[in-house]
């Protein structure tokens, strides 16, 4: 039985969380001596209120998308997936080597081998921990956040060693020829006669963070593959007795996650940095894990809590530039946020259902008494 | 004082610089932070100077993440801030992106060479100062070995070390320089405890003076060197302070010169490359009530004299980055 209803479960309870997160931060901010209302006015407006902002805010939002997707697919399999940030890491060497090593014509086929090479390489990254888990028992969570310390000294020996051109100081690539350069959404949408800031570094690779998440949910719920998954994930015995392998489920899971969260790196990589720098990730694969929380692993809830943390992030650079509120106290007013609607989720919820159950109650015992008369 | 006061005081504050903002200078941090003790710091100094000095206010930013470097440079130049000082050789690709968009502000980037028309490019000569440094370690050392540890492993360190090598071996042909890199990634700049590890490895190997010129990470090497009662060099900024007696020397980059001279220039500032030697007190050693009881005056004299021979041309000291390879210290 639901306890309460799923306009609740969606809306109210990350809202709530929100709002509580909000208060603290409000504290927080008036607790060094700033003004909070002044800091979500700069947050709104620097974020949401110009072409500019939205297009740092959906920069950061198709990254924490792809990451978000990568974490919710493990967890219908019921595989906690931390290792978001190796994957993605080891993606941008992908998109790395593909941008490089060929010359390419057009860059729609350039985005095309890119998006095959990051979710290679990041599939590769998330199916050694599979394959661990799988069939050695080695637990995921662990193995991913190991992994995510390898991707790290991975990068780091083949960017100072291997990619970093001669005489350069900084350990990164050369810089991707102009032929790959990914349009913008200033590009895309000027097209339709919109004028978007072309200073910002959205680009078309949100439109495949979206068909990204229109496929997710294809796969979760209406495949045979996705049918199988959520049921290993509800439970795993259950799932053996009707036959499903759970050693392929893992393994086929792990390796979609791993690809989708690779897949960041055609977003940050090609079409932000247009060069590989180390940490190029720079934490999104952990957002991710947020991200899917407060989406409830749904596609769609993906989607807007991945708009909301790249509001945040958006948001917090303008805190940063326009006030003297430290760069340490932005990353905990984030920090709470991630709390509120990842770690403490049931302390809204556990009330919350407390309160539908006994508005339900109600009314039916009132009908019982009219029954009896 | 209460919450409300601080609350309207700050609204106050914030109103009145939000009307000033324009044509503010406005200075970016890399990602080691402002409080690095270091290169940072000493930039924030300078910057702090020109402000007291003239009661204007300037912007600063630290960075949280590679992708603000173009996004806090196009900000500022937006919101009209001129000049933009950045402190730091990995601005130089976000700079070359951003300069031409924005003909009209003046934009200074320390470390490195970006040629543009309105980029003001100022370089240091360390292995000048490091030379000084070196020359004072030698003299002060009585083991005959004296330790560098560096931060990243990138060429403008190496150039460091080799004019810290050059020096030492000016004074005392025979000595032995050890020197150690922290790490290949920026985190080197911010690894005090690998800064210590290292330190106590040299001491093994017989150093009884180290240079660090690691960042944030020398912050390790010098305490580590007065708790092992050894000698230790600070450098970018003056850091004999941080343990009276024990520090030998900094060696000065005067980053806060150069922020502050951008500053004072202002948007009509001259752009191209500057180069800030012993010559224009772009570097040297630091002497103050500190580290007076262990600059002798023989140790004083010497290296005042090679400073005025380096400065006149006498004395040339060989610059690892014009060909790569130093002849007395090999990586």
């Amino acid at each position: 039985m639901q306890k309460m209803p799923q306009w609740a479960e969606v809306v109210l309870v990350p809202l709530i969380s929100l709002f509580l997160a909000a208060i603290l931060s409000a504290l927080v901010i008036l607790g060094i001596g700033e003004d909070p209302i002044e800091a979500v006015n700069l947050m709104i407006t620097g974020a949401l209120g110009s072409t500019y902002g939205w297009g740092y805010t959906l920069y950061y939002a198709t990254n924490f998308m792809f990451t978000g997707l990568a974490v919710a697919v493990a967890y219908h399999a019921g595989l906690f997936n931390i290792g978001g940030e190796g994957q993605a890491t080891l993606g941008g060497l992908g998109v790395a080597l593909v941008c490089l090593m060929l010359p390419w014509p057009h860059w729609s086929l350039a985005l095309i081998a890119a998006i095959l090479g990051s979710a290679l390489f990041g599939a590769f990254w998330a199916m050694i921990p599979g394959y661990l888990q799988a069939r050695r028992g080695s637990h995921i969570v662990i193995t991913t956040i190991m992994f995510n310390f390898i991707a790290a000294a991975l990068m780091n020996y083949v960017l100072v060693n291997m990619l970093r051109p001669a005489g350069s100081m900084d350990p990164a690539t050369e810089r991707f020829p102009e032929a790959v350069h990914l349009p913008s959404l200033h590009d895309v949408l000027a097209v339709f006669g919109i004028n978007f800031s072309k200073a910002a570094p959205a680009n078309v690779s949100l439109l495949i963070a979206m068909i990204a998440c229109l496929l997710v949910w294809i796969l979760i719920w209406r495949t045979r593959l996705g049918y199988e998954i959520r049921s290993f994930g509800k439970s795993e015995s259950a799932a053996r007795y009707a036959g499903i392998a759970p050693a392929r489920i893992t393994i086929i899971t792990m390796l979609l996650s791993g690809a989708l969260a690779g897949c960041m790196a055609i977003n940050n990589v090609m079409g932000e940095a247009e060069r590989l720098v180390l940490n190029a990730v720079e934490g999104a694969g952990f957002i991710g894990i947020a991200v899917a929380l407060m989406g409830r692993s749904h596609p769609f809830g993906v989607f807007l809590a991945a708009i909301l943390f790249g509001f945040l992030y958006q948001g917090g650079a303008e805190l940063a530039l326009w006030t003297s509120i430290p760069r340490e106290l932005i990353v905990v007013i984030q920090a709470l946020v991630i709390l509120f609607t990842g770690a403490l989720d049931n302390m809204v919820r556990a009330p919350l259902e407390k309160v539908f159950l006994a508005m339900r109650r109600a009314p039916k015992s009132e009908r019982k008494t009219q029954a009896a008369e | 004082m209460t919450f409300k006061q601080k609350f309207l005081g700050s609204a106050a504050a914030l109103a009145l610089s939000a009307g000033a903002a324009l044509a503010e200078p406005a200075l970016i941090f890399d990602l080691g932070g402002k409080f690095d003790k270091s290169f940072n710091e000493a930039a924030f100094n300078g910057a702090t100077r020109w402000a007291e000095e003239t009661g204007n206010n300037f912007r600063e930013i630290e960075l949280q993440s590679e992708a603000q470097r173009e996004q806090a440079l196009r900000r500022f130049a937006e919101a009209g801030n001129n000049p933009i000082v950045m402190a730091g050789f990995a601005f130089a690709d976000a700079l070359g992106q951003v300069a031409a968009d924005y003909p009209d502000t003046r934009f200074t980037i320390i470390d490195m060479v970006v040629d543009a028309p309105n980029v003001r490019s100022v370089v240091f000569n360390e292995h000048e100062g490091s030379y000084l440094v070196g020359m004072m370690a030698a003299k002060a050392s009585e083991s005959g070995t004296v330790g560098f540890i560096g931060g990243m492993d990138i060429p403008l360190i190496r150039k460091f070390a080799c004019g810290y090598a050059q020096g030492v071996k000016a004074v005392n042909p025979d000595a032995t320089v050890v020197a150690n890199m922290t790490g290949t990634t920026p985190a080197a700049w911010n690894d005090p405890v690998k800064g210590s590890e290292l330190t106590k490895a040299q001491i093994s190997q017989g150093a009884d003076v180290v240079y660090a010129a690691a960042g944030g990470t020398g912050v390790g090497v010098l305490q580590t060197a007065a708790d092992e009662n050894i000698l230790s060099i600070g450098v970018d900024s003056n850091q004999n302070y941080l343990h009276p007696g024990k520090v030998l020397t900094s060696m000065m980059k005067r980053v806060d010169n150069a922020v502050h001279q951008a500053f004072t220039d202002g948007a009509e500032m001259e752009t191209g490359f500057q180069v800030m030697g012993l010559a224009n007190g772009g570097v040297g050693y630091a002497m103050d009530e500190h580290n007076e009881a262990l600059v002798s005056e023989d140790m004083k004299s010497a290296v005042d004299d090679a400073a005025s021979k380096i400065s006149s041309g006498e004395i040339t000291v060989h610059d690892y980055m014009s060909d790569d390879s130093c002849p007395v210290l090999s990586f």
